[in-house]
């Protein structure tokens, strides 16, 4: 028994807490400057002083990437629900998720629909770290498998912020398998021809990022976005041992080889557009010989059965 | 733990050993010992039914992580023939926490893969534990696309705590690895089938583990976390994972109830290491069944089947968008 008990703070509160801060002053959680609240809802929450990105809720991105008034929310209607009756240490999951949602029941981890960029119609996905750390229950899969289908059905890009700490245990193995589900119609949109571009905000770690997150045609990522499979906390206590400085972060990704380019939230919407433009551009051009299923596939099976006739090879 | 014994089975221990010292002290004429030699051999039956149609979430663990459980290496002897090992990823290194390689399946030729954990120490470093690196799944992908090309279906047999949460493996996309994995193996044009035979440990298994026909052994347990790793999260100490391990409900039946796994196959009295050789042939029946089915079906049914069985997973409540 300790002697100091934690304080108990009701997850409303925190919840809050983690979307933008309230205030007209808000400190800069990575160098303490104390920032102007209007001035950094200017700069995209970037502080000013260090260029900390600071973590934003959904509504967020969809205010500085998105066409005013272009976005259209689909599939808010899939619904959270407490498959294993699963309780912790600190109650229940249904009263967690009730919590979370603050009685707005389509509220989850992610938001998804159509919207338009610089123009350009796109199938989007947004995740929302606030609500129960973004993590991927059978909503988020559901929601981000079915945003996928749609790009794949339209044959417009898909696009998809990730920020998530991974898979959520409170769903247990089904929270596992939308891993499967996002990959498998993450495939199909491949087959399709329909290009995937995956941006990476902080965090982006386990199930999400052993997933969709990792499978982009480009991946984008935020600057000092932490992007892994194990969070540091599991890595540290597996190998005993402090970890380097940077370790995990986007920069050290795209050392490694695992993300495009690193792209300040400032200039997301502009990269956004350019490669979107690319991207249709590119569908329309494309020559009907050449619309194989992907390039893969083809390279693997140049002459398919039943096909007698030469084939024109690239 | 002594001679392999878990501690529940401690009513069981010293019954055991009356009877083996009866047995070694009985000669063919002594009735008398004959007969409570019988008597001791039911009861022990008895206690055991007893003691393994009860077993907590957290007993099935244990069996499932015990050193003496059979692993890939040995079902491959039981299963197979002409088993040839691949190694290497052909880009970074060799990974021996996953083993793949080239087989024989009552002479057919398929490609397996499967998780190799070691059973003494030493072996177990060499092994790592079973937690493979990005490099063993870039590994086990080369190989089932080989199998692809040929036509030939893929055994992939999941036994891992997880992925390696380390600093090399985090620096060579341990998360891409698996990812690809996972998307790949959803768009394989040959039968795929999967059978947890211990610990089903998280996105470190599901990454060879996206199958037609997805199997797990009696006491084996498939989990989206470790209970340790799930009790230091919601519970705030490890010590809690005996009951994080039966919220969780990740034992074999679990899964059937959830949809997960089409089926459960029962292990030998004890356990699959009490009898590696029946419990292997139980796999062997349910592998010529799952391939008799499935070679029926033309690849791109067989893809879309599969496909649809990941797709349909989750359970969610949906309403009419207001």
């Amino acid at each position: 028994m300790s002697w100091f008990r934690k304080k108990v703070v009701p997850l409303s509160r925190v919840a809050r807490r983690r979307q933008t801060p309230d205030g007209v002053w808000v400190k800069c959680a990575s160098c303490a400057e104390i920032l102007y609240r209007q001035e950094l809802e200017r700069s995209l929450w970037v502080c000013a002083r260090c260029g900390a990105h600071f973590r934003i809720p959904a509504a967020e991105y969809l205010r500085i990437l998105c066409d005013p008034e272009s976005f259209e929310e689909l599939f808010d209607g899939i619904r959270t629900v407490d498959p294993l009756k699963f309780r912790d240490g600190r109650g229940k999951y249904s009263e967690k998720v009730a919590r979370a949602q603050g009685g707005q029941p389509s509220r989850e981890a992610v938001v998804t629909g159509r919207a338009r960029i610089e123009g350009i119609p796109i199938a989007l996905g947004v995740m929302d770290f606030s609500f129960l750390g973004g993590s991927m229950g059978s909503v988020v899969g559901e929601r981000v498998a079915r945003v996928t289908a749609l790009a794949r059905r339209e044959r417009c890009p898909l696009v998809i912020i990730s920020s998530s700490g991974g898979a959520r245990m409170h769903e247990g193995i089904l929270s596992l398998m939308q891993m499967a589900k996002t990959c498998a119609e993450l495939a199909r949109l491949q087959d399709a021809g329909v290009p995937y571009i995956s941006i990476l905000a902080d965090p982006t770690t386990g199930g999400v990022s052993a997933s969709f997150a990792t499978l982009g045609d480009v991946i984008l990522a935020e600057p000092n976005a932490l992007i892994g499979f194990a969070g540091p906390r599991v890595i540290r206590e597996t190998i005993g041992q402090e970890l380097p400085a940077g370790f995990q972060r986007a920069e050290f990704m795209l050392a490694h080889g695992f993300v495009d380019r690193v792209t300040p939230r400032g200039e997301m919407r502009a990269v956004l557009g350019t490669l979107l433009r690319y991207f249709t551009d590119s569908m329309a051009r494309r020559v009907p010989h050449r619309r194989t299923d992907s390039g893969a596939r083809a390279a693997r099976n140049p002459f398919p059965a039943g096909d007698s006739s030469s084939p024109v090879l690239d | 733990m002594q001679d392999g014994w878990l501690d529940f089975e401690a009513p069981l221990v010293e019954l055991e050993r009356r009877i083996d010292d009866l047995r070694s002290l009985a000669t063919s004429q002594d009735l008398q010992a004959e007969r409570e030699l019988e008597q001791l051999e039911r009861k022990a039956v008895g206690l055991r039914r007893r003691i393994f149609s009860g077993l907590s979430s957290w007993q099935r663990v244990q069996l499932a992580r015990h050193p003496r459980r059979p692993h890939t290496l040995d079902y491959i002897e039981h299963l197979f023939t002409d088993f040839v090992e691949l190694q290497g990823d052909r880009a970074f290194g060799q990974d021996a926490a996953l083993v793949a390689g080239l087989a024989r399946f009552q002479g057919r030729p398929v490609a397996v893969v499967g998780h190799q954990k070691g059973r003494s120490t030493r072996e177990n470093i060499a092994r790592n534990f079973g937690m493979p690196h990005p490099e063993g799944y870039r590994k086990a992908l080369r190989v089932m696309q080989l199998a692809e090309r040929f036509g030939n279906p893929i055994i992939a047999l999941v036994d891992t705590p997880g992925a390696y949460p380390g600093i090399g493996a985090e620096e060579r996309g341990q998360a891409e690895a698996i990812a690809r994995s996972v998307r790949e193996m959803s768009r394989l044009r040959v039968p795929i089938i999967v059978f947890v035979t211990g610990e089903g440990g998280s996105g470190g298994a599901l990454a060879i583990a996206v199958g037609d026909r997805v199997y797990m052994l009696a006491y084996a347990f498939y989990s989206v976390i470790s209970p340790e790793g799930c009790a230091s999260i919601l519970w705030n100490t490890r010590e809690k994972a005996v009951d994080a391990a039966e919220a969780l409900k990740f034992t074999a039946r679990d899964l059937e109830a959830l949809g997960v796994v089409d089926g459960v196959l029962p292990e030998p009295e004890g356990g699959a290491h009490r009898d590696p050789r029946t419990m292997a042939a139980t796999i062997s029946e349910t592998i010529a069944v799952s391939l008799a089915e499935l070679d029926r079906l033309a690849p791109d049914v067989l893809v879309r089947q599969r496909q649809e069985r990941f797709l349909a997973m989750g359970a969610y409540h949906e309403v009419d968008p207001a």
